[in-house]
């Protein structure tokens, strides 16, 4: 099972810690020496993305000789080890402030867009049956909706018989960009979620159970009738868990779907000026899937290696170029053109980029 | 030694140089134990220094407080540390009750009743036990474990008790499979094996004569065993003991799958809690936030102390256990 896989080498890479750093920094020298061509980036931070950088890493470096080396250490390890300048480059989930980018002098693009799907275990159910809205997600995942004969669940499923079985939550353990998103989509649409719990990469949860991992929490939802939980939309296809259907900004009931990530990512607003820090959720457009996020890189405006930062940068600008099959196959929805362009753009900011 | 030196070496003053010299080599020797035993010390103390400086802006902020809030939420930065305590110490508590009479009777099994032939396999088996990673004892929980508490073992514990004072609320639904008594089950496999290796180890030692003076009296097994095997390698038993509750208090990948990850303190064993190792695997990565990363530090520092006072009236019980002992005999 690769989900397992990945969340194991996240692990191990997360135990070794600083070992790991260090044995990283060798492997990158001994690189460098062996390919006299070849420049070594490191970076590190969020587990999410890990997958599909990784993947991106194996293949420039057959292309170009370069290697980049990404440790998952998650977002909170990322921010910090770009602050303390022992990467080239940081990444994490949930995106930093226009305020807490200045204040460090760092700037921030997105690279790839996950989307985050409700998965349930009724009986009789199938993928795509039912229908949530915001705010009746939100009210199970506080405690106040408990059953599944819910009149307000029935009122969004007109025909569908739900019958007496009892609500169990299940939500992410370890902190996580998934949670984010999640808890971010909540707060936008119901003001009780924004006022009791809000919205962080982990949250005060004030009903269910926490599991470890997308894995984790599939796991629990595959294996108990009853059961809701989110996951990253990879995990519920492998899973064979049924997902729903969510109602979106604009009132339509929408499946997740590779396009309707992209029509989140189209109706959106990037700014550059304020890091392209925007969450995908609960965006405009009729095909819009309401709850999607993008995961974020960070560098130096005036970094301490200029060299290997351009030498992150060119690997990106590749990765935007030439990556977006590997971002489809592993169910990453890769960034619309016009958006790449103004991203590029704004790496000028960066001194020694020469695009 | 000494003759095969002075074979060779006949000169007297040679001899005399070579004792000089094995007399450094002594005082070296034992220079570099003492190094060796420092460098123990200065390694716990480099420990707690770091622990302490790092928890240092949660020690600021909460105070004494952190130790029985029970509210964890990292958005409005307000952080406790009960329901985690609480959490390792009742899976600890299961794991032990459950661990500790299992582990020994499959010692004593193997040391005085079990047949020849039996007994290698046996002993190997738990062996192997012992080397299993948490982790594999973690999927094997969640994965197999759970799904068997959930729909058989849980509901039918529920109906038990539905009527009986106190024993309901302990054993109250829904039976979500995993929780704070699964941990303790998962947690009680896992520390079986210590158990019962060590003590299998010093049941061993028990001198034939004394068993046999003991059968020789007309005493059955039973009274062999509890009035002379257990008594005399009962120290050798509650350090294995011991080195099980370690053990038990401090994992964390096993007890992270099955014990449902809740910040909340709940009179059900069968509802989700957490642990402090657990807590701190599940939410070191991500932890954004000096004051966060900090409370999970100063968490690291509490399972430091807990696990630390716990050893340490183990080892006062033992104190007592030998002193009765003593007086007795």
């Amino acid at each position: 099972m690769k989900p397992i896989a990945y969340a194991l080498a996240g692990l191990g890479l997360l135990l070794l810690g600083c070992q790991d750093q260090g044995a990283a920094d060798a492997g990158n020298e001994a690189a460098a020496t062996a390919d006299a061509s070849g420049v070594a980036i490191s970076g590190a931070g969020a587990t999410f993305p890990f997958p599909i950088y990784s993947t991106w890493a194996a293949s420039y470096r057959d292309l170009t000789g370069n290697a980049m080396n990404y440790q998952a250490i998650g977002s909170g390890g990322g921010i910090r080890q770009i602050q303390e300048k022992t990467v080239t480059f940081g990444a994490t989930d949930m995106p930093l402030t226009k305020a807490e980018l200045d204040e460090h002098g760092l700037l921030q693009f997105p690279t790839v867009i996950g989307g985050n799907v409700m998965v349930v275990n009724i009986p009789g159910i199938e993928a795509g049956e039912l229908i949530l809205d915001g705010a009746t997600i939100a009210n199970i995942f506080l405690g106040q909706i408990i059953n599944w004969n819910d009149p307000a669940i029935a009122a969004l499923n007109p025909g569908v018989e739900l019958g007496d079985l009892p609500i169990v939550v299940v939500h992410r353990s370890d902190g996580s960009g998934t949670t984010f998103i999640f808890a971010d989509y909540l707060s936008k649409v119901s003001p009780a979620w924004s006022e009791q719990v809000g919205a962080a990469t982990a949250v005060n949860w004030p009903v269910g159970l926490g599991a470890k991992g997308n894995e984790g929490v599939a796991g629990n939802v595959g294996r108990t009738v009853g059961a809701i939980g989110y996951v990253e939309y990879a995990y519920a296809s492998q899973a064979g868990l049924a997902h729903t259907r969510l109602v979106n900004s604009e009132g339509n009931a929408v499946s997740p779907s590779v396009e309707s990530f992209m029509a989140a990512a189209a109706s959106a607003t990037w700014n550059a000026e304020e890091g392209f820090g925007t969450l995908l959720n609960d965006q405009a457009g009729a095909e819009s899937w309401p709850m999607a996020g993008a995961t974020f890189i960070l560098v130096y405006k005036q970094p301490v290696d200029v060299v290997a930062t351009a030498e992150a940068l060119k690997f990106f600008q590749w990765a935007y170029a030439s990556g977006d099959d590997m971002a489809n196959d592993l169910h990453f929805v890769p960034l619309p053109d016009t958006l790449t362009a103004e991203i590029e753009a704004s790496w000028t900011q960066v001194a020694g980029w020469g695009g | 030694m000494a003759d095969i030196a002075s074979d060779t070496m006949p000169a007297p003053r040679s001899a005399a140089s070579r004792l000089r010299r094995m007399h450094r080599f002594d005082h070296l020797f034992h220079r570099l134990t003492l190094v060796c035993a420092l460098f123990v010390l200065a390694m716990f103390v480099a420990l707690v220094g770091s622990l302490l400086r790092g928890a240092w802006p949660a020690i600021e902020a909460f105070g004494f407080s952190f130790l029985w809030t029970e509210a964890w939420d990292p958005v409005r930065e307000v952080f406790g540390a009960a329901a985690p305590i609480y959490g390792t110490l009742v899976t600890s508590l299961i794991a032990m009750t459950i661990a500790v009479p299992v582990g020994i009777g499959i010692a004593i099994f193997l040391t005085e009743l079990c047949p020849r032939g039996l007994r290698r396999p046996v002993g190997i088996a738990v062996e192997l036990l012992a080397g299993i990673p948490s982790i594999i004892y973690g999927l094997w929980g969640f994965f197999v474990l759970a799904p068997v508490l959930q729909t058989s073992v849980q509901p039918w514990v529920i109906g038990i008790f539905a009527d009986v004072p106190i024993l309901q609320n302990l054993f109250a639904g829904p039976p979500y499979g995993i929780g704070m008594f699964t941990a303790g089950l998962i947690l009680a496999i896992m520390v079986l094996p210590f158990i019962t290796a060590i003590t299998r180890d010093v049941f061993e030692t028990v001198p034939n004569v004394l068993k046999e003076a003991a059968y020789g009296l007309g005493a059955t097994t039973w009274e062999v065993v509890w009035n002379v095997v257990l008594p005399y390698a009962r120290s050798g038993v509650v350090g294995g003991v011991m080195l099980a509750l370690g053990r038990a208090l401090g994992e964390t990948m096993a007890v992270t799958f099955v014990i449902g990850n809740a910040h909340n303190i709940a009179v059900s064993l069968f509802a989700p809690g957490t642990t402090i190792s657990a807590a701190i695997a599940n939410e070191f990565t991500e932890a954004l936030g000096d004051l966060y990363f900090a409370a999970l530090i100063e968490l690291g520092l509490i399972l430091f102390f807990v696990t630390f006072l716990v050893l340490a009236a183990a080892q006062f019980m033992l104190y007592r256990l030998e002193a009765r002992a003593g007086g007795r005999a």
